[in-house]
């Protein structure tokens, strides 16, 4: 089943709809609650290879539903560390939690001061307000 | 969202479902209620409900109705009878599809064309121009209501009798006085009811309060292409001819119609390239417009809900086009692996 709609507090967020957790020198990233609820369930993710290079606002993956296929933005430059194997295998993880079990990539940051210019919960959500 | 999209007599009772509205050859349509995915497998499973209230009814009338249609479309109008109906080709002089419709025989000399919603007019414009003396081409798309009920459990949700596919009768649903038509575009058993306008949101509401699901456009795509139906604008155009798409089947070539003879020579010099289905051998979902390797492109491609696959159909060299060939589809740059399946590429019997 679909999630509830939400924005966690602790997440900083990209106005392309991408989440991102910072943890140390590393961060894990996923699509938020409005960009899987426009999408509709997903079907495929086209992941990177772990040890790309990520630029951020730039596409560093694809989802796509039945209907689309979208972009996926990188909020934050790094390395990728990790792919959500569970994602690759069950797109519809992503509608299910998409900040949890849905995470999509794992990476190690490129330059820390980035995520400063990121979207705290309140502007994100007044963004998606706006859409 | 444009102002000058058109609504179908259920617009609103789509809204107040929930439905997500997107525009679709001028209309306002919903696309998905709950998912295209659960959409579709209830259509597989049970029974699902499509407002395609959008499509075009042509009238066709006069005694001299049905040689004129003999002489515009392909199939063989003169072999339905009275409550039959037949899937049929409107071509041009180079044996082109300028619709593909349902043509049902409603008495002796008076015909109804169910046509594409995005043809509505073409093909009223075309039969129009040709129009000869003794028959009337009369538009009557904004006087109907058309919900099409599909799905393995649909004439028992109904209370409807089984009847011969491709045949029509007046009737009864739920206290409404409708045309019920036994035919489809899922591969399903079903109906396709056309009541007044003014009759369909009752006719719309009797038959989701009898457990039908209400589906999209999204679901209908993905249920035609399943079974290989072709849409118009996608998989035939103007430009395609019937032999090509695999519609010879509704060309009778030992008759004149518009474009026989082009039809007649591609036959027999056996066309270039072939419509062809394919599934993914790769996880990736082929999608309208992708090149495949060789000189051959994607007409229409979706991820299939009954098979959890990448599925398609496309033009390729005639060669390529039998069963087991391996396809190589661009997809954004990257080469993907498919494998050409007979049609349908989802066979009921096997699921």
């Amino acid at each position: 089943m679909a999630a509830e709609e939400s924005y966690p507090d602790d997440l900083r967020y990209h106005p392309e709809h991408d989440w991102a957790r910072v943890e140390g020198d590393e961060a894990v990233l996923g699509i938020t609650w409005f960009a899987q609820d426009a999408l509709g369930e997903l079907v495929h993710f086209e992941a990177p290879e772990a040890g790309s290079t990520l630029r951020k606002d730039a596409s560093y993956a694809e989802v796509e539903s039945v209907k689309a296929v979208s972009d996926v933005i990188a909020p934050l430059s790094g390395e990728v560390l990790e792919v959500n194997q569970k994602v690759v295998d069950e797109p519809e993880t992503v509608n299910e939690d998409p900040y949890g079990e849905g995470w999509l990539v794992r990476i190690r940051l490129g330059d820390a001061g980035e995520a400063d210019a990121l979207l705290d919960v309140g502007a994100y959500k007044a963004h998606v307000a706006e859409q | 969202m444009s102002a000058t999209l058109r609504q179908t007599p259920l617009h609103d009772a789509h809204v107040a479902l929930g439905a997500r509205m997107v525009p679709f050859a001028g209309w306002d349509m919903p696309v998905q209620y709950e998912g295209v995915i659960p959409e579709h497998l209830a259509v597989r499973t049970r029974a699902g409900a499509f407002d395609v209230s959008h499509m075009g009814q042509l009238h066709v009338d006069g005694p001299a109705a049905q040689a004129f249609l003999e002489s515009v479309l392909s199939n063989d109008v003169d072999r339905v009878d009275d409550g039959g109906a037949q899937y049929t080709l409107l071509t041009n002089e180079t044996g082109g599809i300028v619709d593909d419709l349902i043509v049902y025989r409603l008495s002796h000399g008076c015909f109804l064309l169910v046509v594409n919603a995005g043809n509505r007019e073409v093909a009223y414009d075309w039969l129009k121009e040709r129009e000869p003396r003794g028959v009337e081409v009369r538009d009557a798309s904004e006087e109907y209501a058309l919900v099409a009920v599909q799905g393995p459990s649909s004439l028992e949700l109904l209370g409807l009798d089984e009847a011969p596919a491709f045949t029509h009768a007046m009737g009864e649903v739920a206290g409404v006085e409708t045309m019920i038509c036994r035919t489809g575009y899922t591969g399903e058993k079903g109906v396709e009811l056309l009541c007044p306008a003014e009759d369909g949101v009752t006719l719309w509401n009797a038959v989701l309060d009898r457990g039908v699901a209400p589906c999209g456009l999204g679901a209908r795509d993905t249920l035609r292409l399943e079974v290989c139906y072709p849409l118009h604008g996608n998989d035939i155009t103007q430009e395609t001819d019937a032999i090509s798409a695999g519609l010879g089947w509704v060309c009778a070539l030992d008759t004149e119609f518009t474009g026989a003879d082009a039809l007649r020579r591609v036959k027999e010099d056996g066309p270039e390239r072939r419509l062809a289905a394919f599934v993914m051998e790769e996880k990736a979902i082929p999608r309208q417009g992708m090149a495949i390797a060789g000189g051959g492109e994607v007409t229409s491609g979706t991820h299939s809900p009954s098979l959890d696959v990448g599925i398609g159909m496309g033009y390729v060299p005639s060669a390529s086009a039998t069963a087991d060939t391996e396809l190589e589809i661009d997809v954004r740059g990257k080469p993907r692996r498919a494998r050409v399946v007979a049609k349908p590429i989802y066979k009921k019997e096997t699921h």
